[in-house]
């Protein structure tokens, strides 16, 4: 089929010489079986990925008999105690609590960051600054959890006293980390805005301050809000890096400097030490699913802006 | 030149997704080649897969690189992963792996009775642990009692069991950890809540980083961890050494174990002879701190009875 059309459009637009149009013809082909094949392949691990985490995760619920309330709303998580609970309440606030903690430090910072690189200094602000923070993505979790093991954790010791370990040791390593996707993303988001407004704004004798503060940021709220969602998303889903700083500890947490959980610190640190369809196992895989659907509302949350930025 | 680029990214595409499905076909053959023995009568050849626990990981992977440079096994092949007990003992009773390291009995992590009872067991090893503290804590000695307290958050300042005036840090293993059943079931004899504000690490490394830091920390470690920036605890007055552990009278270890699923085969059966022979556990065992079995004067079984 696709050989006849791709041929067809060939002979009547351009009319090739023949050697010419076999050419075309082969590559037109293997472009077409190659492209399909990828997407076939990548639709098909996408929609695996997906029924395996909620198989697996939705047995919890249907084969050992945990009600949903009791799993997302029991604050004890005990599972290997006898009788055991299987309460992720812990884990969910934690996980909510310092994700938005580390983009409520990292927004202000990534906005001014790429302000500076896009309408202060533009020059040589994006020169030096860009590849600043491309580099600081490149940098691998477990090395961020231990420098904040080996920095963090000692510095909020010495001031407020305690462990150090906690959430908020968590969300600061978190702050760095979604850093440059924030940056990045709002960069982007305030260089792709017409030169028109920005001229027109210096033409009726705004400052700079005036422009940025009055025309620029609410013009590019959505994208930039954008940027934010797509860091928490990051923020969500990381696990090594906190895990290593945030104590684990299976309760909700009373004080930022109280050692917590989230989801994927309990995943990691449970998963290999649990066997394949256990409950214990398969509350863990519930929590996994849990990770899915907030990263769906993430991505949902991020098509919704991008939608009103078109408008 | 670049218009061949789409053959070759197709053909690599080709090559990527058989061999994916390639890899899987090896995995077959392999456990069918494990299970069923009686071949390789001259020559011993085959795959083997060890997975599981991290804490036996070093010991198993510094024993098979020496079994593949014998020149009678070079034809078998040793690979080893980790992933945690639960996860070895899961693979070797599914087939998927033809060793499942674990540090606990397959009695005390697999549900199904019938799958722990295809398993053999082979104990390779034996790791002791000691609780330990901070410096500044001023305790060397702990009864049994005192830890069963202080682990269930009874008593939450050290100056209640002989020490300084400083509140007690719990660092923890997660609930699910084998060196953590250990611990509870030797040294405290039942098992522990998790206490809130108590900090939990999988990693041996961040608990002797997070007890050696934090004032008035306290965790446990395996011997080979121990050092001087830690205070390590006598337990009942009892020193956590080799001779200790050797003779019975420190009761906080373990053994290591390798389960195959039913009687190994010959290749197998080489390697795990090799890990018991004197070349591994005097030099290696040794070397990496754990205890040799032959050295074991006590022996234990899966309900914790000690036998001379």
């Amino acid at each position: 089929m696709e050989q006849t059309e791709g041929g067809t459009v060939m002979n009547n637009k351009l009319k090739p010489r023949r050697p010419l149009k076999e050419k075309h013809y082969w590559e037109e082909w293997t472009g077409r079986i190659y492209t399909s094949i990828c997407v076939v392949f990548l639709i098909v691990v996408m929609f695996s990925i997906v029924y395996f985490v909620a198989s697996k995760g939705l047995s919890t619920f249907f084969q050992n008999g945990i009600s949903i309330s009791e799993f997302l709303g029991g604050k004890t998580w005990d599972p290997t105690g006898e009788p055991a609970f299987y309460g992720a309440l812990p884990f969910i606030t934690g996980s909510f609590i310092t994700t938005l903690l580390a983009a409520l430090i990292a927004s202000p910072l990534g906005l001014c960051a790429a302000l500076f690189m896009t309408e202060i200094v533009p020059g040589k602000g994006k020169k030096i600054l860009q590849p600043a923070i491309e580099l600081l993505s490149g940098i691998p979790s477990v090395v961020y959890g231990f420098i904040g093991l080996s920095v963090i954790v000692p510095l909020l010791r010495s001031i407020f006293g305690g462990t150090g370990v906690g959430i908020a040791a968590g969300c600061l390593v978190l702050a760095v980390m979604i850093l440059p996707t924030v940056t990045s993303i709002m960069a982007d988001a305030l260089s792709a805005l017409p030169k028109g407004l920005r001229e027109s704004s210096y033409a009726l004798g705004a400052t700079r301050w005036q422009t940025i503060y009055r025309v620029i940021i609410p013009t590019t709220l959505p994208a930039l809000l954008t940027g934010v969602v797509l860091g928490m998303a990051r923020a969500f889903g990381e696990a090594l890096a906190v895990q290593m700083v945030i104590g684990n500890a299976p309760h909700v947490p009373t004080s930022l400097l109280e050692s917590a959980s989230t989801l994927t610190s309990v995943i990691t640190l449970s998963m290999g030490n649990t066997t394949m369809g256990s409950v214990h196992n398969n509350a863990l895989w519930s929590m996994a699913l849990v990770l899915l659907v907030m990263t769906f509302v993430f991505v949902i949350l991020v098509r919704l802006l991008e939608r009103r930025n078109r408008v | 030149m670049f218009k061949k680029l789409p053959f070759i990214l197709m053909t690599l595409t080709f090559v990527l997704v058989l061999a994916a499905c390639g890899s899987k076909n090896d995995a077959g053959t392999e456990g069918a080649a494990s299970n069923g023995s009686g071949e390789a009568a001259t020559e011993l050849s085959g795959n083997i897969l060890a997975v599981g626990s991290t804490a036996l990981l070093p010991l198993v992977e510094q024993a098979g690189q020496k079994f593949m440079a014998v020149d009678e096994y070079k034809n078998v092949t040793v690979q080893v992963q980790g992933g945690g007990s639960g996860t070895g003992l899961t693979q070797v009773s599914d087939g998927q792996a033809t060793i499942g390291n674990s540090d606990v009995f397959a009695e005390e992590k697999l549900e199904d009775e019938a799958k722990v009872k295809e398993l053999v067991d082979h104990q390779v090893a034996v790791v002791a642990m000691a609780p330990v503290s901070n410096k500044d804590a001023g305790v060397e000695d702990l009864t049994k009692q005192q830890l069963i307290d202080i682990f269930s958050g009874k008593v939450t300042n050290w100056k209640d069991v002989g020490g300084a005036d400083k509140a007690i840090v719990i660092v923890n293993r997660p609930s699910s950890s084998g060196t953590r059943a250990t611990f509870e079931k030797y040294a405290l004899g039942a098992k522990m809540g998790d206490i809130q504000g108590s900090i939990q690490e999988d990693s041996s490394g961040n608990v002797k980083k997070l007890v050696s830091e934090t004032p008035g920390a306290i965790g446990y470690l395996a011997l080979s961890y121990l050092d001087d920036s830690l205070q390590v605890l006598k337990y009942e007055g009892v020193e956590a050494t080799v001779e200790n552990v050797e003779a019975g009278t420190y009761p906080v270890w373990a053994y290591e174990h390798m389960y195959t699923k039913g009687e190994p085969d010959a290749a197998t059966k080489a390697f795990l002879d090799y890990i018991l022979s004197d070349e591994i556990q005097q030099n290696d065992v040794t070397e990496l701190g754990y205890i040799p079995m032959s050295g074991m004067k006590v022996k234990r079984d899966a309900a914790g009875n000690v036998v001379e």
